[in-house]
């Protein structure tokens, strides 16, 4: 079980959690301007790297906040985690 | 007479304490401290079992988990039986009730011993070649046939009466293994305070040390230094130790699962009395020091009984004090038989001989065991064996270094003591995602890059011998803490070399000679060969075709002489070979204690509205919404469902009915941007609604499709009263916490789950408003005050309100919430308002049956991920002038308003009396046969007692532009003929609630 350490309350075990996606995609500011491709974009593609991954992790069963992760999926490790509307921290600086 | 091959001394078993027990009926004693193994030895019984495939009989391989062979079924009573057990790590106790498996009629005459010699026909993977046609013969007679002949013992026939305890723990080291790595690590690890556990799958700590009899450690004997040591980490109070602890599987981030067994080794447990414990232990480091497993050596016949490890005879006989036999044979290609030898010869048992694979053996074993007068033969490989029911003679052939084998001499013996070497555990570590490495020096798997935090120590990385397993124990544990600290441990014992032999042993025997590599899979060293022959290379395929190193065993004794066979065949090197993926867990592991307390009442939460007394006094059969518990009708007398329902529905329409809604899920949504958040989440507009009324909203995804629905009210300026389905709560409130949090922060808005603060009682039918006038106060309840779909908060029974004018039947209704805690108090008020009016309590099958005879959609009945709010009638719920909400854009796709989309529709059998069965298939004409272009199906299925006939909601191809037309359900008895009406068939006007 994964051991994941929310910003606000700190490590918790993973049943804590609800797993939130991908992070970083920002919702269009005016979703009926985007033409059917983007519209598509938004809402169906993801990445699904092998390697370090950012993510949205929620405290459902603690503080109920979203917050985003740097995830290796190769390894499951946490590389960081970081609260909603942050920037995605470098992974070479923040690696164990 | 009795335990005639217990040693007059020695051992750590009770001498004085007899214990009773049957094996296959037949009584035997044994003393405590005694293994069922261990016991069945001193009594001179070495047949355990018969082997998986063959039948072959077998006796005892090992002395501990990594038994493959001697798989027994315990059984304390009809509940408590419990098979497969390996009689090597099953304890002893006065009563035990111990059996064969896999044998008919006995064990020692098996009649599926057939397979044995019907093994030239059944190599591996037989089955997969044998029972190819007729295909029609798998149903009835291959696969019932090989189902009756696979798995070993049978299960229990009633229901586990036992209880199971699970416990959570966190320690800074926890150590694996108490042997003498894990012992050394374990006090480095607990000298600077750090919380420690230490546990081990044996019944006593130590090890190895528990059958060491010569070796000395800082002046101490072994088992002095032992228990020193034990008193030291139990007097530290940061220490846990843990006996009959089986760390069997390694998770993420340092999470280990240990079962620990509590009351298995006991007489008489106390009733009630759990029977294990499941610690899933978060360590901070750790620490694996499990040791190494003895190999066998692969030679034909290497599996009667009387053929065990050196090792374990070695364990058997100074832990428990049982001798193997009275004349044993040693075979061996590493120097540790020797000291098996060294110790029976000095017990008085007779070594008919040493027979050393090597040419020439040196070190102080060999040296020792000459000095004794030992008969040692180097260069001498083991050949073959003699015996049934027991191992009779050796057949030993002198071996050249080049490989060419001499006459062979059989050698009289009552037992074959074999070592191969050791091979270090490292299940555990690749477990943990660690990384393997190939050491050529000690012809080993070691364990290389970590993947976790957390270092292996001792014989399981290679660190092989007392004098190495303390000092790299030590040093393992103290690195754990962030010290970097040596100790020096002064130790006397005779070390053995670490290196012995891998893959078979040659032989001379013809192609008939089986020598077996897995025991317990009985695959010998032919199959092999097959699945090399047959083109299998990847020792993954190789594994599952041959079934090697499978199964509860992992592969702990044959893993690496199996890699060793199929490197030899196939002109590979091992590491070229590769490795297969050590599973979890490392020994089977009950049901139970994985089931802990989650199994009956207690396997899931089970939630209770403050009605639901009230409604289990009435009578109620309820039903499982979620985990809600829901009256689902209230028969009276003799009622079936069905008639139930048709008295409830037509009390509602002639009068009223009562129904607990409290499951409705509830979110409070305040803040001055609310109005501003609901015109964004629902598709409807909500700018308009005034304070005091009600509006149903639609929620969808961002995808377009229908999410889930509830009316919202209006309690202030920035307050929503906002209900969702009964299973839609939880999953709505996230997602809107979602979209608040993420994407629009910078709204006003605070979201809270009211669920459990409100019950609520809806009071439908054209008598309401008699039966609630007499009971609010400060409530105008006059159509004019109070119109269908508005609210009014004051009070009710004193207790305060927000009195909602809603219906989801069709007829005047309100629904009454109030806290919780008075739920069943104002509940109780209004039916005895209700009694003159004949108010009946009512159901969700009735308020199904009453919805749907207005065509209100349930989500998830009618919709199912796939339908837009058009789609199921509610096209006119969206707010087109907003400029945005969740899913507009995508409602906006072409795709979306194609007329040919599933819509919603009635449908009205041809027989009135006929009730379609929900998630039947609709198509457009009769008499079709499969495959049929299917054109939408049957969601919502009743029979309507107040129309007299039956009703059904259907999701049809363009349903709306179908409205009387004749479609069919087919079924298994013909079509059944169907025409397209509209969904609404009670009431199309609506004028029963505007009153």
């Amino acid at each position: 079980m994964l051991l994941i350490t929310c910003p606000y309350c700190g490590p918790r075990p993973e049943i804590e959690f609800a797993y939130g996606g991908q992070a970083h995609i920002a919702r269009p500011e005016r979703p009926v301007e985007l033409d059917a491709q983007d519209w598509a974009e938004f809402l169906y593609m993801r990445t699904n790297p092998k390697g370090v991954h950012a993510e949205r992790w929620r405290h459902t069963h603690g503080c109920a906040r979203f917050f985003n992760a740097l995830r290796d999926t190769t390894t499951d490790q946490f590389i960081a985690t970081y609260r909603t509307g942050a920037p995605r921290p470098d992974a070479t600086e923040t690696a164990r | 007479m009795s335990q005639t091959f217990r040693a007059p001394r020695g051992g750590r078993i009770d001498r004085d304490a007899k214990l009773r027990f049957t094996f296959d009926g037949r009584s035997y004693e044994g003393q405590a401290g005694d293994t069922l193994a261990s016991a069945l030895l001193a009594n001179g019984v070495h047949l355990m079992g018969r082997s998986f495939k063959y039948h072959r009989p077998r006796g005892v391989l090992s002395s501990g988990s990594d038994e493959p062979n001697a798989l027994v079924s315990i059984q304390r009573d009809a509940a408590r039986f419990v098979p497969n057990l390996r009689a090597t790590q099953v304890e002893l106790y006065d009563g035990l009730v111990a059996q064969s498996q896999n044998r008919f009629p006995n064990l020692r005459l098996d009649l599926g011993a057939v397979n044995n010699l019907l093994a030239p026909f059944i190599p591996a993977g037989f089955y997969y070649k044998t029972f190819m046609w007729p295909r029609k013969a798998w149903d009835r007679l291959y696969e019932p046939l090989i189902r009756a002949a696979a798995g070993l013992g049978r299960a229990p026939t009633e229901p586990d009466p036992d209880t199971y305890l699970n416990q959570y723990a966190h320690c800074d080291v926890l150590v694996v293994g108490a042997g003498p790595a894990g012992l050394a690590a374990a006090l480095a690890a607990s000298q600077n305070g750090g919380r420690v556990m230490l546990v081990d799958e044996q019944s006593e700590l130590g090890g190895s040390l528990l059958s060491s009899v010569s070796a000395r450690i800082d002046g101490k004997t072994a088992p002095d230094w032992l228990a020193a040591t034990l008193r030291t980490l139990a007097a530290n109070p940061a220490v846990t130790l843990l006996p009959r602890a089986t760390a069997f599987g390694y998770f993420a981030h340092n999470m280990i699962a240990i079962t620990e067994r509590l009351s298995d080794h006991l007489a008489n447990p106390r009733p009630g009395a759990p029977r294990e414990r499941l610690w899933q232990v978060r360590a901070k480091q750790v620490v694996i020091a499990t040791g190494a497993i003895e190999r066998p050596l692969v030679f034909p016949d290497n599996d009667r009984p009387g053929i065990m490890l050196a090792d374990a005879a070695r364990s058997y006989l100074n832990r428990y004090g049982v001798k193997p036999g009275k004349r044993v044979v040693i075979a061996t290609g590493h120097d540790g038989a020797y000291r098996a030898a060294l110790e029976l010869a000095a017990a008085g048992v007779e070594i008919a001989a040493i027979a050393d694979m090597r040419q020439a053996p040196t070190g102080p074993l060999v040296e020792a065991a000459r000095a004794a007068g030992l008969t040692v033969r180097t260069g001498c490989a083991i050949t073959g064996t003699h015996g049934s029911l027991r191992v009779t003679a050796a057949r030993l052939s002198p071996l050249s270094s080049d490989g060419k084998l001499g006459a062979p001499r059989m050698v009289s013996c009552d037992a074959v003591l074999m070592s191969g070497g050791f091979t270090p555990s490292v299940h555990l570590f690749s477990q943990s995602r660690g990384k393997l490495k190939w050491d050529d020096q000690l012809d080993a798997y070691l364990p290389d890059l970590s993947a976790e935090q957390e270092r292996s120590a001792g014989a399981c990385r290679g660190r092989f011998g007392l004098t190495q397993a303390l000092s790299d124990g030590y040093a393992a544990g103290a690195s754990a803490t962030g010290a970097e600290e040596q100790r020096h441990f002064d130790v006397e014992a005779l070390e053995a070399d670490p290196r012995g032999v891998v893959g078979a042993v040659p032989h001379d025997r013809g192609p008939g000679a089986r020598a077996f590599v897995d025991w317990q899979n009985d695959v010998t060293t032919k199959d092999l060969k097959l699945a090399l022959s047959e083109g299998f290379q990847s020792i993954e395929h190789i594994k599952r075709y041959t079934t090697t190193g499978m199964a509860t065993d992992q592969g702990k004794t044959s893993n690496i002489n199996a890699l060793a066979v199929v490197a030899d065949q196939s002109g590979r090197t091992i590491p070229q070979v590769g490795l297969t993926t050590f599973r979890m867990p490392y020994t089977p592991v009950t049901f139970g204690v994985l089931a802990g307390h989650a199994r009956g009442d207690l396997f899931d939460p089970i939630r209770r509205t403050p009605i639901h007394d009230w409604a289990v006094a009435q009578g109620a059969v309820f039903e499982d919404v979620s985990l809600w518990k829901r009256a689902r009708y209230f028969p009276q007398g003799a009622e079936d469902m069905d008639a139930a329902v048709a008295r409830e529905c037509v009390a509602v329409r002639n009068s009223c009915g009562v129904f607990d809604a409290s499951t409705l899920g509830k979110i409070e949504v305040v803040g001055a941007d609310a109005a501003e958040f609901m015109n964004r989440m629902y598709i409807n507009a909500w700018t308009k609604l005034g304070v005091g009324r009600c509006r149903y909203g639609v929620l969808c995804r961002e995808d377009g499709f229908v999410m889930d629905d509830g009316v919202v009210g209006r309690i202030a300026d920035d307050r929503f009263h906002v209900t969702t389905t009964t299973g839609g709560a939880p999953r709505v409130l996230a997602m809107m916490e979602d979209y608040l949090q993420t994407e629009w922060p910078d709204l006003k808005v605070w979201l809270t789950s009211t669920t459990e603060q409100w019950a609520v009682i809806a009071l439908q039918g054209p008598r309401a408003r008699d039966i609630l006038s007499g009971l609010v106060q400060g409530v105008d309840l006059s159509p004019e005050a109070l119109p269908h779909m508005a609210l009014a908060q004051g009070r009710i029974c004193g207790v305060p309100t927000r009195l909602f004018r809603v219906s989801f039947s069709g007829e005047l209704g309100f629904e009454i919430n109030v806290p919780a805690d008075h739920g069943r108090a104002v509940w109780e008020a209004i039916w005895a308002a209700g009694q003159p009016y004949g108010l009946t309590p009512y159901g969700t099958e009735t308020m199904h049956v009453l919805r749907a005879e207005k065509g209100f959609i349930i989500v998830g009945q009618e919709t199912d991920g796939t339908a837009t709010p058009d789609d199921v009638g509610l096209g006119w719920a969206i707010g087109k002038a907003k400029p945005d909400f969740v899913g507009k854009r995508s409602l906006a796709r072409p795709a979306m308003s194609d007329p040919n989309r599933k819509q919603l529709v009635g449908l009205y059998t041809a027989d009135p009396h006929l009730v379609l069965e929900e998630g039947a298939q609709i198509v457009a004409s009769a008499g079709q046969t499969p495959p049929m272009k299917l054109i939408g199906h049957v969601t919502s299925s009743y029979h309507s007692a107040v129309l007299g006939r039956s009703i059904a909601l259907a999701m049809v191809q363009g349903g709306r532009a179908r409205m009387g037309q004749t479609l069919y359900s087919p079924q298994a008895g013909g079509d059944i003929s169907v025409t397209v009406t509209s969904p609404v068939f009670f009431d199309a006007e609506g004028t029963r609630v505007n009153v």
